[in-house]
């Protein structure tokens, strides 16, 4: 009986300790029903993409609170393409000055979450936005 | 078949993608292995189950790092629980073991049992296969968190470890009968805590009294101790000596003409499983789709009809020999 699942990643790139808005999160995600892997905090960009392809995720969800999203999460998707794992979505939260936003989608996210984005659109807006792969 | 050959070379990607495929129970995916079966019994496959929070994710980052120490390669497959409401999971054994992400000689996936008890899921048996394929030397497969009836990992291993804690006062007595059984090595783990040796005397008493074709040509399962993992000077000795005990039993099966004995209890659990995907499914599935399986439950409920009755009748309807 096939049943497609939706398998997500949930990450924390860079010196930042900050993980309860990633739990939070995967919490959310497991409760929608999808499939989440955590890899826990302190990760560099190349150990993220490299877990996501071994997991083969539909999309890898970065959290951020120190400030260095402007280099991690456009090194996440460097790393993901140098691995074949182009078909990956990867997004973004934490917080995000608006001005940053262009650079990062320019660098490929699909989209960034800021404070006072709500845990019911973030998990509509995968349930919309992100489809397994064949 | 170019994707045989990408599994042989050991491609993350395409394996990795299969075993999402046979998770999602899709066809096609279920047509390949048909084409890596004969290709498999390379690996050493190693079972590790235990309580939730006995420290297997650990113990197996630990072993990881031993057996790459021996220059073997491994493949990991993580096992945690799917929610039974949601049939969502979290898969976290990964958190203790991402030190090895960018090992290429290391690959770790983690499985969902989504609704297989047993303490596995229900593709594991396959995606040790594939490992296989790959050509890792060492499979490690980590069932969840287990109580006492979670047995399923003995017909998937060759060595099977139980890890063990101290401090969990009697219900060392009330698992007895359950988990106890199954260990080929066991491991007291975060044994500088109070009660470790108590918790060995009571193994001891255990083995003591079981009767000897309890240990298959003389191997009476060892009882290993790991001390604080946060010491890591220690732990990684701990670990070298279960690992060395694991490359011992492995050698005693195959000593003893035992290996073949473990092997046949897998292969005879994945026909039975293969049957059940090709005969009992389809009927499953045929019913549930035109409504008639839930008009049986209703008429169950109202107790018109039993459930023997309606066995027999769906055997006659669907199965020519049983007819």
């Amino acid at each position: 009986m096939a049943e497609k699942k939706i398998r997500v990643m949930v990450a924390k790139p860079g010196l930042d300790g900050h993980d309860r808005g990633a739990r939070v999160l995967a919490r959310c995600f497991r409760d929608a029903g999808f499939e989440v892997i955590y890899t826990g905090c302190h990760q560099t960009p190349e150990q993220i993409a490299s877990a996501a392809i071994q997991e083969d995720v539909d999309v890898v969800g970065l959290s951020c609170l120190s400030g260095a999203h402007r280099y991690l999460f456009p090194a996440v998707v460097e790393q993901l393409k140098e691995r074949g794992g182009d078909d990956i979505a990867v997004v973004g939260g934490g917080i995000i000055p608006e001005q940053d936003f262009k650079l990062l989608y320019d660098a490929g996210l699909k989209a960034i979450f800021v404070p006072g984005a709500t845990l019911d659109g973030i998990v509509d807006w995968f349930k919309t936005n992100i489809k397994t792969r064949d | 078949m170019e994707r045989v050959k990408k599994i042989q070379s050991g491609d993350v990607r395409t394996a990795s993608r299969l075993i999402r495929h046979l998770e999602d129970g899709m066809q096609e995916a279920r047509s390949m292995m048909k084409h890596l079966f004969p290709l498999t019994g390379h690996s050493h496959v190693i079972g590790i189950t235990g309580s939730p929070g006995a420290g297997k994710s650990t113990l197996v980052d630990g072993l990881v790092e031993a057996f790459r120490k021996k220059d073997k390669t491994v493949g990991v497959l993580a096992v945690d629980p799917t929610s039974p409401f949601t049939g969502g999971a979290i898969l976290g054994d990964r958190i203790r073991m991402q030190r090895h992400a960018e090992d290429t000689g290391v690959f770790i996936r983690s499985l969902a049992t989504r609704g297989a008890l047993g303490g596995l899921a229900k593709a594991v048996g396959d995606a040790i296969h594939i490992m296989d394929v790959m050509g890792k030397d060492i499979v490690l497969v980590e069932t969840v968190g287990t109580g006492q009836q979670e047995v399923d990992i003995i017909n998937h291993s060759h060595t099977v470890i139980v890890v063990l804690i101290p401090g969990m006062g009697d219900e060392i007595q009330a698992i007895k009968a359950g988990i106890l059984e199954i260990a080929d090595i066991f491991i007291i783990n975060k044994a500088d805590r109070e009660g470790s040796s108590k918790l060995r005397r009571e193994i001891m008493a255990m083995l003591d009294m079981a009767p000897a074709s309890a240990f298959p040509a003389g191997w009476r399962p060892p009882i290993l101790k790991c001390d604080n993992a946060f010491e890591p000077e220690g732990f990684t000795k701990s670990l070298y000596e279960v690992s060395q005990t694991i490359e011992g039993h492995y050698q005693h099966l195959v000593n003893h003409g035992l290996l073949g004995s473990r092997v046949h209890r897998k292969t005879a659990m994945e026909l039975n499983e293969a049957i059940r995907c090709s005969v009992l499914e389809p009927v499953l599935s045929a019913l549930a789709a035109t409504g008639e399986l839930d008009a049986m439950i209703d008429r169950l409920m109202k107790k018109e009809t039993d459930p023997y009755t309606l066995a027999e009748e769906i055997a006659r309807r669907y199965l020519k020999v049983c007819s």
